[in-house]
C-alpha cells in the first residue's frame, strides 16, 4: 500500500516537474526570474542534476555505508571527457558518449576494486587520494586536454541542434529531469532487489554479511561502479546544461558538497537526497543574489558580511541540521522517529559487532 | 536477635540491552557488607554485562544503591569515585604504557596504597618499567588486579580474574583475592568452582537474564543436581 | 648538489608544517575517534589572526618582535578556538563520531567563509620579518631562513608534545585514552577534560602551521588552509592515527616526495606520488605506519 502511494506520488511529482517550462509565472524573487525563462530554467536543471547525482551518492554512502571521499572523481569523468572528446579530440556526440560510458564503468571497477580492500576511515582516505590524483591531473593539463585552470567548453557545433542556444533551454531542463528520473528509478529498484538487501545488511553489520556465506567485497563493488557509473552520466548532463568543465568539479570540496547535499536530504530514504541535492544547489546559487538585496545590504555589517557568504550560511544550517534534525529534510517528513539517517549509521558505528535487526518497515 | 547489617549494594529491577538484545531482564540482588559474594552462570547469561552495567559502561535501567546513595544515573567515572574498583573481564590494561604508569593512572587522590600492592604482588615493582603489553597473562592479571587495589573501595567487582591462567597462578590469585577480602567486599564472577567455594561466603546465580538463586555457596555447590541444573556443569566443587 | 640541499630542506620545511597540523588531527582522532574537519580552519585562523593583530601593534617598534606576540595571538587564538569548539560542537555529540565529523565540516565551511566575508578572498601580503627572507649558505645552498624556522618550530613542537605525553599526567590520561578509552574512565578519570585538552592542543599547532605557512607562502588567503588540510590528513593516516612519532615520519616523507618528484620529474608528480604512497601504504598496511590503535 505504501509503495503504491510513493509510486503515484513520484509520477505526481515528476509530472508536475515536467510541466515547469510551460508555466509562466512571476516567482517574486525567489528565482532571478519567470519560472520558466531560459535562467530559472537552467537553475532547475542543475537542481534536478544534482538531485541526482546526491542520490547515486546516497546509494554509496546512505546505503551500504560506504564513506567515500572521492565521488566527485566520476561525476568529474563524465564532465570532462564530454568536453574533451567533442572538442579536443574532435570525436562526433556519439562516440564520445560511449567513450564516456565505456570509462564511466571501467574506472569505478578498477579503483573500487583496489580502494575496497580497506574499510571505514582507510576506504574514505584511499578514495580521496584517488581523486585528488585526478584533480592534479587536471591541473597538470596533459598536452592542453583539460585546459587546467580555465577547463574546457563544450563544442555547440557536435550537439544536436534542439540542444544548442538559450531557447532552446527547456530542452536540456528536459534531459536533467530525464536524468533524475531515471537515477530515481534504477536507485530505487536497485536497493529493493536481493542485492540491494544486501547492500542495506552491509552497512548495517558488515560481519553478519559474511558470517551468511556471502562476500562483501563483490557486493560493495556493485554498489561502487552502479553510483559511479550514474554519478558520470550526471556529470554528462551537467557539463551540457553549463557548457562546459571547470576544475572545480574535481575538489574534494566538491565531494564535500554532496555529502552535505545526502545529510540534508536524510541518508537512507530513496527522495531525501533528491531534496537535499536540489535544496543545497539552489541554496548555493541563490543566496548570493539575495544577498545583494535591499534587505541585506541595510543589515549592520555583523549580519551583513556572514549571510553574504552562501557557504557561511550553508555551513552553519548544515551544523544546525545535524543537532536538531538528524535525519534530514526527509526526517521532518515522518511523524513517528525514524531510525535511519546519519543516526542509525551512529549506532552502528558505536556498537561494532553487535547484532541489529534489520529495519522491519522499508523506507 | 539482631537485625541482618544492611546490604553495601542493592540492586532491583536492573535491565540492560546490548543492540536490540535484552541481556539483562530485570535482575534484582544483594551484595551483603564485608567478603565475597560470588556472580555464578553458564557462558553468555549477562554477568559481564551486570558488572558493566553496574559500572556505567552499559547504561542500565532500574536502581542499583550503593551504601545508600543511587549510581545507576551517574556516568562511570563517577561512579568509580564512590568508591568502585573494577578488575575487567580481559584484564584491559594498557598495552603501551609501563607497569608503573598502569598503576600510577589509577590513582585517584593521595593515599595510593603501594605498599600494599607491592607486597601483594612483589614483581610489578621489579617490572616497573616494563612495557604491560610484554608481560605475560598472569602478569597482567597482576597489573589489572594491583590497580583496582591502589585505592581504599568500598566493593570490588572483579570479573573473572583466572581466565586463562595456569593452575599455580590460579592458585595464586585466589590467594591474594581471599587476602584483599580479608577488608574489602568483592562481587566476583568466576566459572572456576573451585576457587567460588574457596573465597565466596555467598553467590548469585544469573540464568536468561534473571536470577535463579542467592544464598549461601556452601548451600548450593554441595548439591551436585543444583550445580548441574543452574550452572549447567557436572558434579558440585572438587 | 645545492638544489638537492634547498629542496632537502624545503621538503624538511613543508614536512614540519603537515607535522603540525597531522599531529593534533592525530591526537584528536587517536583519543575521541573525531575526524576533524575543522582543522582547516583552525590553520586559516591561525594565520589571519597574526596577520590582523600584527597590523594593529605599531606600538611595539622592532619587526621580529612585533612578528612574534602577533604570532602568540595567533596560537592563543588557535587555544581558544579549538577548546569552544569542542565543548559546544563536539562534546553534546557525545560519542557520535560520524555526526561530530560533520559538524566539523559544516563549521570549516562557515568559518572560512566568514574570514573571506570580512577580508575577501584575495591574497595578503603576510608581515613576515625580513631577516626570514634573507638566505643562509649551507652546503653551497642558499636557504631562505624561515625554512629553519618551520624546521624548528615542529622539532620543537614534537619535543613539546613528546613530552608532554610522557611526564604529566594529562599525557599518561591521553597515551591510555588513545588505547582504551573506556577503561579510562573505569579507573575514575573524567576524560572530558582531556578531549578539550587535546582540542586546545589541536588548535595550537594547526595555528602555528597556519602562522607558518603565511612565512612560507609569503601570503595568506581563506583558502590556504584546505590546501594544506589534505595533505596533513594523508600524513596522519601514513602514519597511523593516534601516532605522534607515525606523523612524523610521515610527514618528513610525503614533504621529502613531494619536493624531490617535483623537482626531478614534473611539476605536479611530487602531489601524485604522495597520494600514490598513502594507496600503497592503506594497501599494505590499513592501520597506517604506527601500531593499529584500539578504540
Amino acid at each position: 500500500m505504501r509503495r503504491a502511494l510513493g509510486i503515484v506520488v513520484a509520477v505526481a511529482v515528476f509530472g508536475l516537474l515536467a510541466l515547469v517550462p510551460k508555466i509562466s509565472l512571476d516567482t517574486h524573487g525567489v528565482f532571478s526570474s519567470e519560472l520558466n525563462s531560459p535562467g530559472t530554467l537552467q537553475l532547475l536543471g542543475l537542481m534536478l542534476v544534482f538531485g541526482g547525482v546526491a542520490l547515486t551518492y546516497d546509494l554509496l554512502f546512505g546505503f551500504t555505508g560506504l564513506l567515500s571521499f572521492g565521488h566527485a572523481l566520476y561525476f568529474a569523468v563524465g564532465v570532462y571527457l564530454t568536453a574533451i572528446g567533442t572538442t579536443k579530440w574532435d570525436w562526433s556526440l556519439p562516440k564520445t558518449l560511449a567513450f564516456t560510458a565505456l570509462i564511466g564503468l571501467l574506472l569505478p571497477l578498477l579503483l573500487g576494486a583496489v580502494s575496497l580492500r580497506v574499510a571505514g576511515i582507510a576506504f574514505a582516505m584511499v578514495t580521496l587520494a584517488f581523486a585528488e590524483a585526478g584533480s592534479i591531473l587536471v591541473d597538470k593539463n596533459p598536452h592542453g586536454w583539460s585546459g587546467g585552470e580555465e577547463g574546457v567548453a563544450v563544442a555547440f557545433q557536435k550537439l544536436p541542434e534542439s540542444f544548442v542556444g538559450v531557447l532552446n533551454t527547456k530542452h536540456l531542463y528536459w534531459l536533467a529531469l530525464a536524468y533524475l528520473i531515471v537515477v530515481f528509478v534504477i536507485v530505487n529498484w536497485a536497493v529493493d532487489s536481493s542485492p540491494g538487501r544486501v547492500w542495506q545488511a552491509i552497512r548495517e553489520n558488515e560481519r553478519r554479511v559474511e558470517v551468511l556465506g556471502l562476500q562483501p567485497f563483490r557486493f560493495k563493488l556493485m554498489a561502487f561502479v552502479l553510483s559511479s557509473f550514474l554519478a558520470t552520466a550526471g556529470g554528462v548532463v551537467y557539463v551540457l546544461l553549463i557548457g562546459g568543465a571547470t576544475p572545480q568539479v574535481t575538489t574534494p570540496s566538491f565531494t564535500l558538497a554532496l555529502l552535505l547535499m545526502v545529510v540534508i536530504g536524510g541518508t537512507g530514504t530513496r527522495w531525501g537526497a533528491v531534496l537535499g541535492g536540489a535544496v543545497y544547489t539552489f541554496l548555493d546559487n541563490r543566496l548570493l543574489d539575495w544577498s545583494d538585496s535591499q534587505t541585506i545590504q541595510d543589515l549592520p555589517k555583523a549580519l551583513r558580511i556572514p549571510l553574504s557568504e552562501p557557504l557561511f550560511v550553508l555551513g552553519t544550517l548544515f551544523v544546525l541540521l545535524v543537532y536538531f534534525l538528524p535525519g534530514g529534510l526527509a526526517g521532518l517528513a515522518r511523524l513517528r522517529p525514524r531510525r535511519g539517517g546519519v543516526a542509525l549509521l551512529d549506532e552502528v558505528a558505536a556498537a561494532p559487532g553487535a547484532a541489529v535487526e534489520p529495519e522491519a518497515e522499508r523506507v | 536477635m539482631t537485625e541482618p547489617a544492611a546490604p553495601l549494594l542493592s540492586v532491583r529491577d536492573l535491565h540492560a540491552y546490548l543492540g536490540p538484545s535484552h541481556v539483562l531482564q530485570g535482575i534484582s540482588f544483594d551484595v551483603p557488607r564485608g567478603g565475597v559474594t560470588a556472580l555464578l552462570g553458564r557462558n553468555g547469561v549477562g554477568k559481564t554485562t551486570t558488572i558493566r552495567s553496574l559500572m556505567g559502561l552499559v547504561r542500565p535501567r532500574g536502581s542499583v544503591v550503593l551504601d545508600g546513595a543511587e549510581l545507576s544515573r551517574l556516568p562511570t567515572h563517577k561512579i568509580v569515585g564512590r568508591g568502585v574498583g573494577y578488575v575487567p573481564e580481559d584484564r584491559d590494561v594498557f598495552a603501551g604504557l609501563t607497569v608503573r604508569e598502569n598503576l600510577e593512572l589509577a590513582e585517584r587522590n593521595g593515599s595510593a596504597r603501594y605498599d600494599l600492592v607491592y607486597e601483594l604482588f612483589p614483581e610489578l615493582d621489579e617490572r616497573a618499567e616494563q612495557k604491560a603489553g610484554t608481560l605475560s597473562g598472569g602478569q597482567q592479571q597482576m597489573v589489572a588486579i594491583g590497580r583496582a587495589l591502589l585505592n581504599e573501595n568500598r566493593i570490588l567487582l572483579v570479573d573473572e580474574p583466572t581466565k586463562g591462567l595456569a593452575p599455580l597462578l590460579v592458585t595464586e590469585v585466589a590467594r591474594v583475592l581471599e587476602r584483599v577480602s580479608e577488608t574489602e567486599t568483592m562481587l566476583l564472577v568466576e566459572q572456576n568452582l573451585g576457587v567460588v567455594q574457596r573465597i565466596a561466603r555467598d553467590a548469585i546465580v544469573l540464568d536468561a537474564g534473571r536470577v535463579t538463586y542467592a544464598g549461601s555457596t556452601e548451600a548450593l555447590l554441595s548439591d551436585p543436581d543444583r550445580v548441574r541444573s543452574l550452572l549447567g556443569v557436572a558434579g558440585g566443587a572438587h | 648538489m645545492d638544489t638537492f640541499v634547498l629542496l632537502t630542506v624545503t621538503g624538511l620545511a613543508l614536512g614540519a608544517m603537515y607535522f603540525l597540523i597531522a599531529s593534533g588531527l592525530s591526537l584528536i582522532y587517536g583519543l575521541m575517534g573525531v575526524l576533524n574537519f575543522a582543522h582547516g580552519a583552525f590553520i586559516t585562523v591561525g594565520t589571519y589572526a597574526t596577520w590582523w593583530s600584527e597590523s594593529k601593534l605599531d606600538a611595539i617598534g622592532s619587526d621580529p618582535l612585533r612578528f612574534v606576540v602577533a604570532a602568540g595571538f595567533g596560537l592563543l587564538c588557535g587555544a581558544v578556538l579549538g577548546a569552544l569548539v569542542e565543548v559546544v560542537l563536539i562534546r553534546p555529540l557525545y560519542q557520535r563520531h560520524i555526526e561530530q565529523a560533520l559538524v566539523t565540516v559544516g563549521l570549516s565551511l562557515a568559518l572560512i567563509a566568514l574570514v573571506q566575508g570580512i577580508w575577501g578572498p584575495t591574497e595578503r601580503i603576510y608581515p613576515t620579518p625580513k631577516w626570514m627572507y634573507e638566505t643562509t649558505s649551507i652546503l653551497g645552498a642558499q636557504i631562505p631562513n624561515d625554512r629553519f624556522v618551520e624546521i624548528a618550530a615542529a622539532v620543537v613542537t614534537l619535543g613539546a608534545l613528546t613530552a608532554f605525553l610522557r611526564y604529566t599526567r594529562y599525557g599518561l590520561i591521553i597515551r591510555a585514552g588513545v588505547e582504551n578509552r573506556a577503561m579510562v574512565t573505569a579507573l575514575g578519570i573524567d576524560v572530558k577534560k582531556a578531549f578539550t585538552l587535546v582540542f586546545a592542543i589541536g588548535g595550537v599547532a594547526a595555528a602555528l602551521a597556519g602562522v607558518l605557512a603565511g612565512v612560507y607562502f609569503g601570503s595568506v588567503d581563506p583558502n590556504q588552509g584546505t590546501s594544506l588540510l589534505i595533505f596533513a590528513f594523508i600524513v596522519t593516516v601514513i602514519g597511523g592515527l593516534g601516532s605522534i612519532p607515525g606523523s612524523a615520519v610521515a610527514a618528513v616523507a610525503v614533504g621529502l616526495i613531494q619536493q624531490y618528484a617535483n623537482y626531478y620529474a614534473s611539476s605536479g608528480t611530487g602531489d601524485l606520488a604522495v597520494v600514490l604512497l598513502l594507496a600503497l601504504t592503506l594497501l599494505v598496511k590499513p592501520g597506517g605506519l604506527a601500531p593499529k590503535v584500539a578504540h
